[in-house]
Order: structure tokens, then sequence, then C-alpha cells
């Protein structure tokens, strides 16, 4: 049985789709990541998997129950951080837990072996209030309340946006270990870097599952030549090697353009095509998921 | 609070144009001036100083004795006391003259029964049953604490339960396994309890402080606060739910508790009111408090009297909170 199950699901909202028939099952303790970026509808999927908005159509089951049915079981089997910190700001990183563990009825003592990893971080500030707390223990506190009924399937909601680089590396290094427990984990975020630390991911954009993968297969499934380019004006470097022959598409990429092209490419053509541009370079490069990603949004 | 909300007219000032300069007018000045209503700001000859006063401010009402009133009065019927009241506030305008007429009249009856003392018997008197002076602090008491109510058990859940949706923390709450009945009911229980602690800490000041206390039964008060709390949270409950934002909630509550502040006979009486108003009352749950609590306060009441009033309190109760429960969506 897998952890999650989806089925066609579809959720509107007015006449925006915002899921339109996704299918995809989870194995269990898996971490599974969601990456698109914003408006994709992954906040609409953790919201109908979480049972807080029903689905239109389609069904989709968590260990077996089901999303609307069951939905009350399922509520005390899973664990929902969402992407906004929603946690009672007035009270104090103690209280938060304490508060969350007696909704599902449990004591913290009970499950801290589990929360132990994440909470020992936060546990020097335990009488500070949550509101008071940086953006990176937030998170932190948000896990642990979202882990204090050992939930078997965990959701996090974008848990690494607007966290410095540093903790967004040890948050996932927390979820590796947390996999490690047997927690099924589903964490969708916009950040393509991210979806490496995942065992599989699905690529999603505008309610659409393009594709699911493990993150190298969805980069060998890369199927077109891809060099990075370099030059002094950069901008007009765009717009001439979009204009080139044998270039699909040409796109920024971080400091330099990324170059796609087909059959009909040949170097020395495009750089006579190109005219005199100042300190040119043209490498090939390893596509990257994000290259991947434009390319199956593009299609 | 009730010492400033009260419609009892005190220091009226008066300006008297005595042109008479009699034993009477006299009199009647120095009734003026003992009166605890009226305070007297001077005499003056010319009718023109004083209407400068009135016009400045510092006088609200003249009196106007004419000459040979006191003489005129003996052998025949005598020129009229002119009486000239500053009407941009109507209540002290009116209620002040009236006040006056009725000082003049006490200050000539005295003086007529000092001339032939054997016509002492008064034609007309007043008895002003339930509240026997009149004291308009008795008649607002019992609207303060339904104003209390509105504000306590109806603008406090709403906002508190909006906050969450505000601060997100409800979707925290609605995936754990907490029913959202004992969710709702948690963030209405504590304004329950505090609307009651606030009614008992009213009628204990009420008691101890202005000395009304309800000649009818307390536990029917405590009942009808009852009906009235349950009604009114319901409603603000099914606002909440309508509502994304604070703000939101605030307009639409303040939109409601407006109407229930001037329409429910809280501050005006509804038998002043229009015919259509007054038909229009009967859908305003707050009206039949109002009822409850003056009866029960001024009158003694019973129940078998106000029933009706219950009847309709509780209905509204059973409306708003079922209308709450519907609108009140599990899964959005």
């Amino acid at each position: 049985m897998y952890a999650v199950e989806i089925n066609s699901l579809s959720k509107s909202f007015g006449k925006t789709k915002a899921l339109d028939s996704v299918t995809f099952a989870v194995e269990r303790g898996e971490l599974f990541g969601l990456i698109g970026p914003d408006g994709a509808g992954k906040t609409t999927l953790f919201r109908l998997l979480t049972t807080l908005l029903n689905p239109d159509n389609g069904s989709a089951t968590i260990d077996g129950f089901d999303i609307v049915k069951d939905y009350h079981t399922i509520r005390s089997r899973v664990g929902y951080m969402p992407g906004r910190f929603s946690l009672y700001p007035d009270l104090t990183v103690e209280e938060n837990l304490n508060f969350f563990a007696a909704l599902f009825g449990v004591t913290v003592e009970e499950s801290y072996d589990l929360i132990a990893p994440i909470y020992s971080h936060i546990e020097p500030f335990r009488t500070r209030r949550a509101g008071k707390l940086s953006g990176g223990m937030k998170q932190k506190l948000a896990l642990s309340c979202a882990l204090i009924h050992r939930p078997s399937v965990l959701f996090l909601d974008e848990p690494t946006t607007g966290v410095d680089a540093v903790s967004r590396c040890e948050f996932w290094d927390m979820l590796s270990e947390l996999k490690t427990k047997g927690i099924t984990i589903l964490a969708s975020t916009p950040y393509m870097d991210e979806a490496s630390r995942c065992d599989r991911i699905a690529l999603c954009d505008k309610g659409h599952i393009l594709d699911i993968n493990t993150p190298q297969d969805i980069v060998n499934k890369y199927d077109s030549n891809l060099y990075a380019i370099n030059a002094d004006n950069m901008f007009n470097l765009l717009e001439a090697s979009r204009k080139a022959t044998g270039v699909i598409e040409c796109y920024p990429f971080g400091e330099s353009h990324h170059l796609v092209t087909n059959e009909e490419f040949d170097l020395n053509h495009y750089k006579e095509e190109l005219g005199d541009f100042k300190n040119l370079t043209i490498t090939p490069t390893a596509p990257t998921i994000e290259d991947m990603f434009i390319k199956l949004m593009k299609r | 609070m009730p010492l400033v909300m009260t419609m009892d007219v005190r220091n009226v000032n008066i300006a008297v144009v005595d042109l008479d300069h009699s034993t009477t007018s006299n009199r009647i000045i120095s009734h003026i001036e003992a009166s605890e209503y009226l305070s007297l700001v001077g005499t003056t000859e010319q009718y023109i100083v004083a209407m400068d006063a009135l016009e400045n401010g510092t006088v609200d009402i003249i009196v106007q004795i004419p000459n040979n009133f006191e003489r005129d009065m003996i052998v025949s019927t005598p020129e009229k006391i002119n009486i000239t009241a500053n009407a941009v506030n109507a209540t002290k305008g009116s209620l002040g003259s009236q006040y006056l007429v009725q000082t003049i009249a006490r200050a000539l009856q005295e003086l007529k029964n000092e001339k032939s003392p054997t016509q002492l018997s008064e034609l007309v008197t007043v008895q002003n049953r339930f509240n026997p002076t009149l004291n308009y602090r008795h008649y607002m008491i019992p609207a303060l604490m339904i104003i209390l109510f509105i504000l306590i058990c109806g603008f406090l859940p709403a906002l508190s339960i909006v906050g969450e949706k505000e601060s997100g923390t409800i979707e925290q709450i609605n995936v754990t396994p907490v029913s959202r009945m004992t969710f709702i009911l948690s963030k209405l229980i504590p304004y329950w309890l505090i609307g009651l602690f606030v009614l008992t800490i009213a009628m204990i000041v009420a008691r101890v402080v202005y000395g009304l206390y309800p000649v009818g039964s307390i536990g029917l008060i405590y009942f009808g606060a009852a009906c009235f709390i349950l009604t009114i949270s319901g409603f603000s409950l099914t606002i909440a739910n309508f509502s994304e934002t604070m703000q939101q909630t605030m307009f639409v509550m303040f939109f409601f508790v407006m109407i229930f502040m001037l329409m429910s006979g809280l501050l005006t009486p509804i038998d002043s009111m229009p015919n259509w108003a007054q038909k229009f009352t009967g859908i305003l749950p707050p009206r039949y408090f109002v009822e409850i609590l003056r009866s029960v306060y001024l009158k003694g009441s019973t129940f078998m009297d106000l029933w009706h009033n219950y009847l309709a309190l509780g209905i509204f109760a059973t409306i708003f909170n079922i209308l709450a429960a519907l609108t009140y969506k599990k899964q959005a």
C-alpha cells in the first residue's frame, strides 16, 4: 500500500483550475518533493491531502484512508506545516508544543525522542514567545509541533521559503534524518536546487504534473545540447542568440545564459551569426532540474 | 457612565427681566434662586440686555415679568409672563422651561395661599410609578448593561475567531482531530462567563453606587442574560464565518450594533418611534432583553408577564446558532 495515493484529483477556485486531474503515488518512507513555481497548485494539493479542502473530482488516500470520507482518521495521522508560520505567537516555545500535544491527546515526553534532534536546537529558548523567534527557529518549532503526535505522513508546504541558506541546508538534513525513522515526507519548494535532496520529485506547473522521477533520472532525460554562454553585453547576447539558427531557446541562468540547441546548430556558424561580442565564452554544460523544468514548461 | 449619560437637565441659566419690582416678582426670583435645577444669572430691566446674554450663550432662558404684574393680578387678569428659551439643545430648552413654569406656579401658589390660607388643596397631583423620582439613571443603567453585553459577547468572540483566520493558526487547528464544535465552544465559553461576570459586577455597582436594585427576581435577569448571550454570540459567529479579516467583521458588526443601539429602545423609547420603525424593532433581539431587564429591574415583573420576550430571545438564539453551524464550513 502506498503512503499517499492520488487519483485524477481536481480542484477549481471559480474559473481558475488550481489542480487539473493530478495522479501520482508516494511510497512509504519516501522523501517526495513537489517542485514548481508560485501558483503551480502545490499548496492546494497539500490542503486537499490534509483534508482542509474538498476535491471537485477524483480521489486520494493517505495510508489507505480516503481524504473525504475518513478525514477524521487522517487528521490524527498526518502532520502539516503550512507555508505561513501559524503557531500562536503569544505563547512561548514550550507552551506551543504542549498545546499541540494536548490537541492530539499526547504528551511531549511520549514523542520526545522523535522531535529531540530538531527541538534541541530551540530548547534553550523554550521560554521565549514564538513570535519573537528568528525565521529558522520558527520553522524548527513548527516542525516540532507537526511531529508531536508521531504522524505517519508529514506535509511540509514550502518549509524553506524565507529561510537563510545555512538553515535551509540544516532543515533538509533534519528531513533526511526523519525519513530514516519511517516517516513519509511530502515537501514542496520553489527552489530547484533543493530538489536533489528528495528521493523523487514531481515537477508541477499550473495545476499539472509535468514529470515525476528521481532527480537524477529527470536530468538524464534531458535530450538537447546545452551551452552556457557569457559576454560583456549580456542583454544583446540574449537577443542575438534567440535569432540564431539551430537555437531552440536561450534564457538567463544565474550569471550566464543557457542556450538550448538542436541538430542544425553549428558552433562556428553560430559565432559568425552573433557577430562582434567582447569576451564571448561558450562552454557545454550539464543540464540541471531547472533546465528540465523550463523545457517541460515550454512544451 | 450613568453619571454622564443622563437626560436630567440641571444648571439651566436664567435671566430675569423684572419690570414689576414687586413682592410677587421678588418671590418668583427667590424661588428661581432656590431651585436645584435652575441657576439665576442676574436680573435686569432691559429685555435687550438679557437677549444679548442669551445669544452669547451665558443665559439659557429669559423670564420677563411685565410692568404692574402684581397689581393687575389682584384687580384683573395680568399681562402674561413671557418666557424665552434657547432651544438649540431641545431637551434643555423644553425641560428647562417646564421646570421654570413649575417654579413660577409654585411661587404664585405660595403667595396666594399666604393671602387666603383656606385654599390649600392642590388641583393636580402626579404620582410616578416604578421610578418615583423620574431618575434618568434608573432608566439608563439596564441599557448600559445591555451595551456591555453587545460589546463583550457580540464583538469579542467574532474578533477572536477571525483573528485566528488572519494569523493562519486556524489551519493548524483544523488539521488536528479537535472537532469544530469544540473549537467554537472554546472560543465562546470564556466570553459567556465574562459576560455573566460583568453582569454581576454591573448589578453590584448599580446597587452600591446608584442604589438601584432589581425589584423582581435576580434569577429572571440571569435567565434573560443567558438567552441574550446565546443570541448575540450566535449572531457574531455567523458574521465571523462570512468574513476573512478583522476589518470586515468590525464593519459588519458596527452596522448591526448601530441599529441595535439606536432602535432597540436602549436610549430612546420604542413607543415614540414612527409606526414602521416600531414594527421593525420586532426583529432586533436586544429589544426583548431591554424590556426584560427594565421590567424586572424597575417594575418587578414576573416570568408570566415577560414569557413572550424570553420566547422571542429563545427563537433568535436557535435561529442564529443554527445559521452559524450551517455557515461554518468544516472544509473550505
